[in-house]
């Protein structure tokens, strides 16, 4: 016995605080008195990723989608979606709003993400060629070497608008339009996989769910500039890309859309692994390129830019895995299909790590356009545990802090440039009211200083500065020339390091000091921490109405923090409380707190 | 395999495609997709993967084909699994540990309903499929 | 403790030779002998540098440089706490900390008994199951300081 159609009720965190469970019972209702019980299965679900219009409920197998249900709309659903077969349109969602996202594109109109990046992960098996050539794999090398000059293979990518996705931006058509320039001779096609923002993975997923993708890239990258070599640079912690890239090499040697004359066109093309060994700053071009080679990863000043002079001294291309993974798409559907997708400046998508203190953390991809709001509290479902929004980082330790007020921004380049922060390579993490603006400075800050290759003084020394001064405001010794004397060390570091790391690594102290000054003030002055998080400024104290004077606190403290008599309140003496938390965990009368 | 020519890769193509559509050659037209991705792994697909497969044999089912993935982009419920079965809906089911698996193939593949609680939706459209 | 050389075996030679010829071999090679070793042995360093050509001051500059590779033997459990920034946000650090406390070792130290090694490290790559820590390439996910007891007591248990 099977069922004709099934009513997918969302019970997500956000759907059932909006009402959800009561449409669950009263669909159930209306279908038995319908008589339609054996016919229509009621399921609930997961979150459904469109929180912000729940309770949501879809129809199977037409897939219809209707938001905000209340429990007085499943009767109309009941007597005309499934009795009758009539979509009730009032509560579809609204096309237009998602219609303008992607003009023509074909989105349905409810889903905010748009996978081509990401096209085949969770579709394909990784492993297997034939897999991947079923769903259009190595067509766009067909027509690229068949029916293309290199020129118009360029020409093409320049036409699509497509730009680096790791990090700068820069137009990947001009960069391989340069490389192409470039006298005839030995040339290098190199794919950045170093993916060093903690707290990403972007690429790693890419290359672990669709390892060809990237293949057939930089062979239509190498025919495009006139490389007949290739290098992926990949983290060694990543040892499942690795696993799944080595197959994939494999395979494509064994077919031949690999190595000599491929499919008889007379282009050759190979590819090599190179790993990476835990240094953040070999992800900048120079300093991979010195990696490659097998040296210290220590980036060299541009000009000559790579595309010039790059590998062993000649013609380079870098680009990153997912600028990457558009490319045989752009080829196969064209430039002008491409470039109807995102913002005036941006085309495409962009594939986040959405991580931190929303519901659903995931890998997402969404076009260009699309607003932080969206992101998290569409698709993210909202912040964890009903907390507040406090603010989003993007970018990593390269990137900015974005504040509540900007969470209607559509994302693209310059948007976030221009409120200081930077589209990065995906990362994308959501702080609540819990975290501490200053100590996630102070996080990043500690990551750059560790990962500066020390060859020019701006990032090796002011870095160094930088991170103590945020030490000390955390420790509740700051003071207000500190902030003055930040603000001139990022300003230096920002104009005088050599590398981009140096560079932007006062992005986070930046932009935290322009948006969160007064969080910065409290640590100063008041020395208080509002999150809870800096430890050394936590104060714990006895509420002397609620405390029984039962003495468990006291005899809990390390410190011997605590005194007091019998069934008297007790008191902390904050000169010797280490803040351990041991008494408000132990306290059953909840008399204890900190702030 | 020897090394293809363009015609070759065409038809290649083309056959992959059919036997896809057709689900498979060999008979099996229920599939079953396990995300297999490093957090997919980490969180226990390749225990609900075992599962699965000791669930199929249980039930003596032997027109299902089980197969791995890339990351579908819900790491927040890993794991997942996805379920085709004609006739039915495709959905994709997340949380999946190795209680979930053994329903999972008796509840949706041999009793033909869908489990609650566990159904998410596949977050984007498939531009391939859809041009 | 005294201290075994280790030899070179003829699986590494043979890769060390043939990627000889090949341009920007040296750290493919260290690679493949801490894969071997677990860490970098001096002697097979030395004995590389003979075999490359290459000088030893430039191989232990480059190992120096880059954090993955290690001078000494980690211990037989050697536990990777998550440092990257999701993790961090959901309390990595405490997890760090309470590792720290429970072996009675700091951060990149080994137990005396050798048996355990605590390490940082950033984005394992599976931050929606932060915080993570990740025991010989064990994964376990969305931890709590609470969970550290257990995790030590298991393979304390495995010996
Ligand atoms: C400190 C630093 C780290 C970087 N890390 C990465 C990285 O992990 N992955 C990446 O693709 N690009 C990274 N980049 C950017 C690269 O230098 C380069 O711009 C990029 O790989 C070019 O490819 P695209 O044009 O396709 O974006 C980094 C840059 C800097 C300054
Ligand atoms: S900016 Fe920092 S990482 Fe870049 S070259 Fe200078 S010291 Fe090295
Ligand atoms: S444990 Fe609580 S109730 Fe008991 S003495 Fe301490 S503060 Fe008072
Ligand atoms: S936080 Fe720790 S040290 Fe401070 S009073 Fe409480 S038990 Fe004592
Ligand atoms: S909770 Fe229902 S759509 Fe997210
Ligand atoms: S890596 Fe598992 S769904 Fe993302
Ligand atoms: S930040 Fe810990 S796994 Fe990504």
């Amino acid at each position: 016995m099977a069922y004709e159609s099934y009513v997918l009720v969302c019970g997500g965190t956000a759907c059932c605080s909006s009402g959800g469970t009561t449409v669950v019972e009263t669909f159930k209702k209306e279908l038995e008195a319908a008589g339609l019980k054996d016919k229509v299965q009621v399921v609930v679900t997961g979150c459904l990723g469109f929180c912000e219009q729940g309770p949501i409920v879809k129809i199977l197998p037409q897939g219809t989608f209707y938001v905000q249900v209340k429990p007085e709309d499943v009767k109309e659903i009941v007597a005309e979606h499934l009795v009758k077969g009539r979509v009730v349109q009032r509560l579809c969602y609204d096309p237009e709003q998602a219609k303008k996202l992607v003009a023509e594109a074909n989105i349905p109109f409810y889903q905010k993400q748009y996978r081509i990046v990401l096209r085949n992960c969770g579709i394909i098996d990784p492993e297997k060629i034939e897999d991947y050539i079923a769903r259009d794999g190595y067509k766009a090398i067909e027509k690229v070497l068949f029916e293309m000059t290199p020129e118009q293979v360029v020409e093409e990518i320049l036409k699509s608008g497509l730009r680096g996705r790791g990090g700068a931006g820069f137009p990947t058509g001009m960069k391989w339009k340069f490389a192409q320039q470039q006298p005839k001779g030995q040339k290098y096609m190199v794919c950045n996989a170093d993916e060093g923002d903690p707290g990403a993975y972007m690429d790693r997923s890419t290359l672990e769910g669709d390892p060809h993708s990237i293949l057939e890239a930089m062979t239509i990258a190498g025919y495009a500039i006139g490389a007949s070599k290739g290098f992926i640079y990949i983290r060694a912690e990543y040892p499942l890309a690795i696993e799944r890239l080595q197959i994939a090499i494999k395979q494509a040697h064994e077919l031949g859309l690999l190595g000599e004359d491929i499919l008889g066109s007379g282009f050759s093309f190979d590819i090599e692994l190179r790993f990476g060994a835990g240094a953040f700053v070999c992800g900048e071009e120079t300093a991979l390129l010195q990696s490659i080679e097998g040296n210290r990863g220590m980036p060299k000043p541009r000009p000559p830019f790579p595309a010039v002079k790059g590998l062993w001294g000649r013609p380079t291309v870098i680009n990153n895995v997912e600028t990457l993974a558009n490319i045989p798409v752009i080829i196969n559907k064209g430039a002008d299909w491409f470039n109807k997708i995102g913002t005036a400046t941006t085309k495409g998508t962009k594939v986040f790590a959405l991580t931190g203190k929303v519901n659903n953390s995931g890998l997402i991809e969404v076009p260009m356009g699309t607003t932080l709001r969206e992101i998290i509290f569409d698709i993210g479902g909202g912040i964890r545990g009903g907390h507040q929004f406090k603010a989003a980082q993007t970018g990593g330790p390269s990137g900015g802090i974005i504040p509540p007020q900007f969470l209607d921004t559509p994302i693209d380049y310059e948007s976030l440039a221009k409120i200081g922060s930077i589209m990065g390579s995906g990362g994308l993490i959501v702080m609540d009211e819990t975290d501490c603006v200053v100590d996630v400075a102070r996080f990043y800050l500690d990551f750059t200083v560790d990962e500066s290759c020390g060859k020019c003084a701006p990032c090796r020394i002011g870095g160094r500065k930088l991170l103590n001064y945020l030490k000390k405001i955390t420790d509740g010794r700051g003071t207000e020339q500190d902030i003055k004397d930040m603000q001139a060390i990022c300003d230096a570091m920002n104009k005088a390091s050599l590398c981009g790391l140096g560079q932007t690594a006062s992005n986070p102290v930046r932009s935290t000091l322009r948006y969160f000054m007064d969080e910065y003030m409290e640590h100063i002055k008041d020395k208080k921490c509002r999150a809870g998080k800096c430890t050394k400024l936590i104060q714990y104290k006895i509420d002397p109405a609620k405390c029984k004077g039962c003495t468990l606190c006291a005899r809990k403290c390390p410190a011997n923090a605590i005194t007091g008599t019998v069934k008297q309140p007790h008191v902390i003496d904050p000169a010797k409380c280490i803040k351990c938390g041991q008494c408000e965990l132990n306290c059953k009368f909840g008399a204890i707190s900190h702030g | 395999m020897a090394k293809l020519t363009l015609a070759d890769l065409r038809k290649m193509r083309e056959e992959k495609q059919q036997a896809m559509e057709m689900r498979d050659a060999s008979n099996k037209d229920v599939q079953v997709i396990v995300g297999m991705g490093t957090c997919g792994i980490a969180a226990g697909a390749k225990d609900t993967f075992t599962a699965l497969v000791n669930a199929i044999n249980e039930k003596g089912l032997t027109n299902v084909l089980i197969r791995q993935t890339g990351c579908m982009g819900l790491c927040h419920s890993e794991p997942t699994v996805e379920v085709v079965v004609p006739g039915m809906p495709t959905v994709i089911y997340g949380n999946v540990d190795a209680a979930t698996a053994k329903s999972l193939v008796e509840k949706h593949i041999v009793g033909h309903q869908l489990i609650d609680d566990k159904i998410l939706d596949r977050p984007s459209i498939d531009i391939i499929k859809n041009a | 403790m005294s201290k075994e050389l280790e030899k070179m075996t003829p699986e590494l030679r043979a890769f060390i030779e043939e990627w000889k010829a090949k341009p920007g071999n040296l750290i493919m090679v260290l690679h493949r002998v801490q894969q071997t070793y677990g860490y970098i042995p001096r002697e097979i360093a030395i004995e590389t540098s003979e075999i490359l050509g290459v000088p030893l001051a430039k191989i232990y500059g480059v190992i120096t440089f880059y954090n993955f590779f290690r001078l000494r033997k980690a211990g037989k459990y050697n536990i990777q706490v998550c440092l990257g920034t999701a993790c961090y946000l959901r309390g990595g650090d405490d997890v760090l900390k309470e590792f720290e406390k429970q072996l009675g070792v700091g951060l990149n130290a080994t137990t005396p008994d050798g048996m355990f090694s605590v390490e940082a490290v950033r984005c394992l790559g599976c931050c929606g199951l932060a915080p993570v820590a990740v025991v010989n390439g064990e994964v376990h996910g969305k931890l709590s300081t609470k969970d550290v007891e257990n995790i030590i007591a298991k393979y304390c248990a495995e010996g």
